[in-house]
C-alpha cells in the first residue's frame, strides 16, 4: 500500500513488450460497435422491405417453423452463461474447469450451426424466393457466419491455454472472444424476434 | 540523455518505402505517393470527359465509354485519392503530433495500406474485362447497374463491388487504429483539450468512418447479390426496392464528404495559427464543433433522395438537419477569420492555400445551403450544379487543404525544404483553374444541363469551353507540384527541426523524426497547443529539447 501507483495517463511506458493488451481491447471494442451497424443495416432493410411488400410470403410457403430455431436460441442464449462461468474459473486460476466449460460453450455454438443447418436443408423455399428468400438466408446466413468465426476464436484461446503461464493474467483474448459472443447472441434474440416472432 | 532520441539517424534505405514497413512514417509516405499515383490516373480520365465536353456533339469518345470515364474518374478519386492521402496524413501526423512511437496496431496498419494498391489494381483491371468498367456511376445506382447484357460473372461492376468492399475494410481497419491511437497512447499531460485540432477532426472522422461505412458495405453485400446470386432486394420485378440502396448508399456517402473534410478543417486549424502568429481563436469550440457535424452529418442522407420518391415528413426533416450542419461549420469558419484577424499574416505557400481553399469552402457552403432546400434540389438535382457544388468541397476546399498540409509538414517528414516559388506557381494555377473549371458548372446547372451526358445542346456550349480550359489549367496546375516534390525532397535545402516557427510536439522532432519518434523521452505537455505570442512553453525542458535539436544541426 506504500508503493504509490504510476498514473496510468503515461502510455509512452506501455508500448514496451506485450503490454498492447490493452490497446488490442479498446480496439476489439471498437470494432465491434463498428460491426453492429452491419446488422443495423441488414435489419432495417429487412423491415423496409417487408413492410412495403404486397404479398411477403412466396407462393406455397405457409410461413417459417419456429419450434426447432427456438430450441436453438435457448442453446444460444445459455451458451453465454456457461462462457460467464468459464471467464469465472479463469479468473480464480481453475484452469480445467475454465477449459471445461469453454468447450462446453464451444458444443453449444457448434450445436446451433448444426440446427441451423438442419432448419436450412428443410425448407420449401431458395435464395431467390423473393425478398422473403432473400432476406432470411442474408440474416441467417451472415449471422451463421459470426457464430463460426466465435467458435473458431474459442478454439484458438482454448489451444492457447496450455501455453504455460499465458493465462496469469494480461491475457485479454478470452475476453475479447467473450464480447464477441455475447454480442454474437444478442444479435441472435434481435434476429430471432424480427424472422420468427413478427407477424404481420 | 535526450541526445541518442534527438540526435539525426543515419538516412535510412529508401528501399523501407518498397516494403511492409510497419513504421507509420514510412506507411504515410507510402499512402501519400500511391494516392498521388491513382490521383494522375483519375485526373487523367477527368482531361478525357472534359476534352469530350469541349464540344456539344459526343465526338471524342463513345457513349458507352463515358460513361465508364466518369464512373472510374469519382470511384478512383474517392476510394484511390481522397481516402488515401488523408490516411496518409493521418499516419504522418497522429503519432508525432501526440508524443507517440507509432500507430498503436503498426502490423493492422500495414495490412490496411497494402490493401490499397491491391484494390486499386482491380478497378483499373476493369478497363479490360470484355464488358467494360462499371458505367452506373460513382453511386452505382439499381437498376442501372444491375444491367450486365453480356451475361459475364466477372463484370465492371462485379469489380467494382469488390473494390468497394476492399476499400471500406481497409479504412475500418485504420479508423479502428487511428482511434485507438488518439484515446490511447497520448503524451502525459495531453489531455483532450490540450489535443491538437487536427487529432481531434481525425477522431470525429473516423468515427464517422466506423459508424457509417458498415452501412455502405451491407447495402454492397446485397448489390453482390442481385448481381451474382439473383437474388432481388433492389429488383422491383422481384418485390426488391431501388431505393433501399439509395438508403444504404448515402447513409455512408453523405457522412464520407464530412470523413473528407473534417481533418480538412483540422489542417485549417493547424495552419493559420502558425501563419498568424495569433492562438487559434475559440480552439475548445473549433474541437468540439467536429463533433456536433459528426452528429449531424448522420442525419442528413436523404437530402441526397429528394426526387427518389421518400414521403414528405422526410423531405422536409432531412432539409432542416442539413441546413444546421452550416451553424457548426460557420463556427470554424469564424474562427478561423477570428484567428487571422490582426494576425501577422504570412502568405507561404501553405498559408496561400489554406486562405484559398476557405474561400472555396465558403462558396460551396452557400451552393450547399441551396443545394438543402427541397424546391431548389428538386429543380437542379442530377444537374451540373451538384457536380459544381461537389468540386467545389472536394477540390476546391479539401484537395487545396491537402496540398496546405503537404507543403507544410513536407521539411518535417523529409528533411527537406519544398521551394516557395514553384509552391506560389502551383498555388495561382490551382486556384483559377478550380474557379474556372467550377464556377461554370452552376450556370450550366440552373440552366439545366444534365449531368453524366456526353453530347448536349448548344446553348451550354460557352459555359462548358470555360470550364474544360480550367480543367486543362488544372492538369497543367501540377506539374509545377510534381517537380517541386521530387526536386526539393532529392536536393532541396536542408530543414530544421522547426522551419515554420510552429508549436506543437512535432516540431519538437528532428527533421526527418527517428522511427519510434521521442523513444522513451516523451516530454510531458504543460500548456494548451497554439500558444502563439504567449511565450509559454508547451512542454518541460522545452529550451533544452529545442538546443540539443539546434546543436545536433549545427553539427551534421
Amino acid at each position: 500500500m506504500t508503493t504509490t501507483p504510476i498514473p496510468p495517463a503515461t502510455p509512452n511506458a506501455a508500448h514496451g513488450d506485450g503490454h498492447h493488451a490493452s490497446h488490442n481491447l479498446t480496439g476489439f471494442i471498437i470494432f465491434l460497435c463498428s460491426e453492429s451497424v452491419i446488422f443495423l443495416a441488414f435489419f432495417s432493410g429487412y423491415a423496409i422491405l417487408r413492410r412495403a411488400a404486397l404479398n411477403w410470403l412466396p407462393p406455397g410457403v405457409e410461413g417459417l417453423e419456429w419450434r426447432m430455431p427456438l430450441l436453438n436460441t435457448i442453446v444460444l442464449v445459455s451458451s453465454s452463461f456457461m462462457m460467464v462461468a468459464a471467464e469465472h474459473y479463469k479468473e480464480k486460476g481453475k484452469l480445467w474447469l475454465f477449459r471445461g466449460f469453454w468447450l462446453l460453450t464451444m458444443a453449444m455454438g457448434a450445436y446451433f450451426l448444426y440446427g441451423q443447418a438442419v432448419e436450412w436443408g428443410g425448407l420449401k423455399f431458395g435464395l431467390t424466393s423473393g425478398t422473403f428468400g432473400a432476406t432470411f438466408y442474408l440474416l441467417t446466413g451472415f449471422h451463421g457466419l459470426h457464430v463460426a468465426t466465435g467458435v473458431l476464436l474459442m478454439g484458438l484461446m482454448l489451444v492457447k491455454s496450455f501455453i504455460p503461464g499465458n493465462y496469469n493474467g494480461g491475457e485479454e483474448g478470452v475476453k475479447a472472444t467473450s464480447l464477441f459472443w455475447h454480442f454474437v447472441d444478442v444479435i441472435w434474440i434481435i434476429l430471432f424476434v424480427l424472422l420468427y416472432v413478427w407477424r404481420t | 540523455m535526450t541526445s541518442t532520441a534527438l540526435s539525426p539517424q543515419p538516412p535510412a534505405s529508401w528501399r523501407r518505402y518498397f516494403g511492409f514497413s510497419t513504421d507509420a512514417k514510412v506507411i504515410g509516405i507510402q499512402y501519400i505517393v500511391v494516392s498521388f499515383f491513382f490521383f494522375l490516373v483519375a485526373g487523367l480520365l477527368a482531361m478525357i470527359i472534359r476534352g469530350e465536353l469541349l464540344t456539344p456533339a459526343a465526338d471524342l469518345v463513345d457513349r458507352t465509354v463515358y460513361n465508364g470515364l466518369y464512373t472510374m474518374h469519382g470511384t478512383i478519386m474517392l476510394f484511390l485519392f481522397i481516402f488515401p492521402v488523408l490516411n496518409g496524413l493521418n499516419n504522418l501526423l497522429i503519432p508525432t503530433m501526440i508524443g507517440a512511437p507509432d500507430m498503436a496496431f503498426p502490423r493492422l496498419n500495414t495490412a490496411a495500406f497494402w490493401m490499397v494498391p491491391v484494390f486499386g489494381l482491380l478497378l483499373i483491371a476493369s478497363f479490360f474485362v470484355p464488358s467494360g468498367p462499371a458505367s452506373a456511376g460513382w453511386w452505382s445506382y439499381p437498376p442501372v447497374s444491375l444491367q450486365n447484357p453480356l451475361g459475364h460473372l466477372i463484370s465492371g461492376e462485379f469489380l467494382w463491388v469488390l473494390a468497394v468492399a476492399l476499400s471500406g475494410i481497409s479504412s475500418i481497419l485504420g479508423a479502428v487504429n487511428f482511434v485507438t491511437t488518439i484515446l490511447r497512447m497520448r503524451a502525459p499531460g495531453m489531455g483532450f483539450f490540450r489535443m491538437p485540432v487536427f487529432c481531434w477532426t481525425a477522431l470525429a472522422a473516423q468515427s464517422l468512418q466506423l459508424i457509417g461505412l458498415p452501412a455502405l458495405t451491407g447495402g454492397a453485400v446485397m448489390l453482390l447479390m442481385d448481381l451474382t446470386l439473383g437474388t432481388s432486394f433492389y429488383r422491383p420485378e422481384g418485390g426488391g426496392d431501388p431505393v433501399l440502396y439509395q438508403h444504404f448508399f448515402w447513409f455512408y456517402s453523405h457522412p464520407a464528404v464530412y470523413v473528407i473534410i473534417l481533418p480538412v478543417f483540422g489542417i485549417f486549424s493547424e495552419l493559420f495559427p502558425v501563419y498568424s502568429r495569433k492562438p487559434l481563436f475559440g480552439y475548445v469550440y473549433v474541437a468540439l464543433a467536429s463533433f456536433i457535424i459528426v452528429g449531424l452529418g448522420l442525419i442528413v442522407w436523404v437530402h441526397h433522395m429528394f426526387p427518389s420518391g421518400v414521403a414528405q415528413w422526410m423531405r422536409n426533416l432531412f432539409m432542416v438537419t442539413t441546413m444546421l450542419i452550416a451553424v457548426p461549420t460557420g463556427v470554424k469558419v469564424f474562427a478561423w477569420l477570428g484567428t487571422m484577424w490582426r494576425g501577422k499574416i504570412r502568405l507561404t505557400t501553405p498559408m496561400l492555400f489554406c486562405i484559398g481553399g476557405l474561400f472555396n469552402f465558403v462558396f460551396a457552403g452557400i451552393t450547399g445551403v441551396m443545394l438543402a432546400t427541397v424546391p431548389v434540389d428538386i429543380h437542379v438535382s442530377n444537374t451540373y450544379f451538384v457536380v459544381g457544388h461537389f468540386h467545389y468541397v472536394i477540390y476546391g476546399a479539401a484537395v487545396m487543404g491537402i496540398f496546405a498540409a503537404i507543403y507544410h509538414w513536407f521539411p518535417k517528414f523529409t528533411g527537406r525544404m519544398p521551394y516557395e516559388g514553384l509552391g506560389k506557381l502551383h498555388f495561382v494555377l490551382t486556384f483559377l483553374g478550380a474557379n474556372l473549371n467550377f464556377l461554370p458548372m452552376h450556370p450550366l446547372g440552373l440552366m439545366g444541363m444534365p449531368r453524366r451526358v456526353s453530347s448536349y445542346d448548344p446553348e451550354f456550349a460557352f459555359w462548358n469551353v470555360l470550364a474544360s480550359l480550367g480543367a486543362f489549367l488544372l492538369g497543367v496546375s501540377i506539374i509545377p507540384f510534381l517537380l517541386n516534390m521530387i526536386s526539393s525532397w532529392v536536393r532541396g535545402p536542408r530543414a530544421t527541426h522547426n522551419p515554420w516557427n510552429a508549436i506543437g510536439l512535432e516540431w519538437l522532432l528532428p527533421s526527418p523524426p527517428p522511427e519510434d519518434n521521442f523513444g522513451e523521452h516523451v516530454p510531458t505537455v504543460i500548456s494548451p497547443p497554439y500558444g502563439y505570442g504567449k511565450n509559454e512553453p508547451l512542454v518541460e525542458h522545452q529550451a533544452e529539447i529545442e538546443r540539443a535539436l539546434t546543436l545536433a544541426e549545427a553539427t551534421r
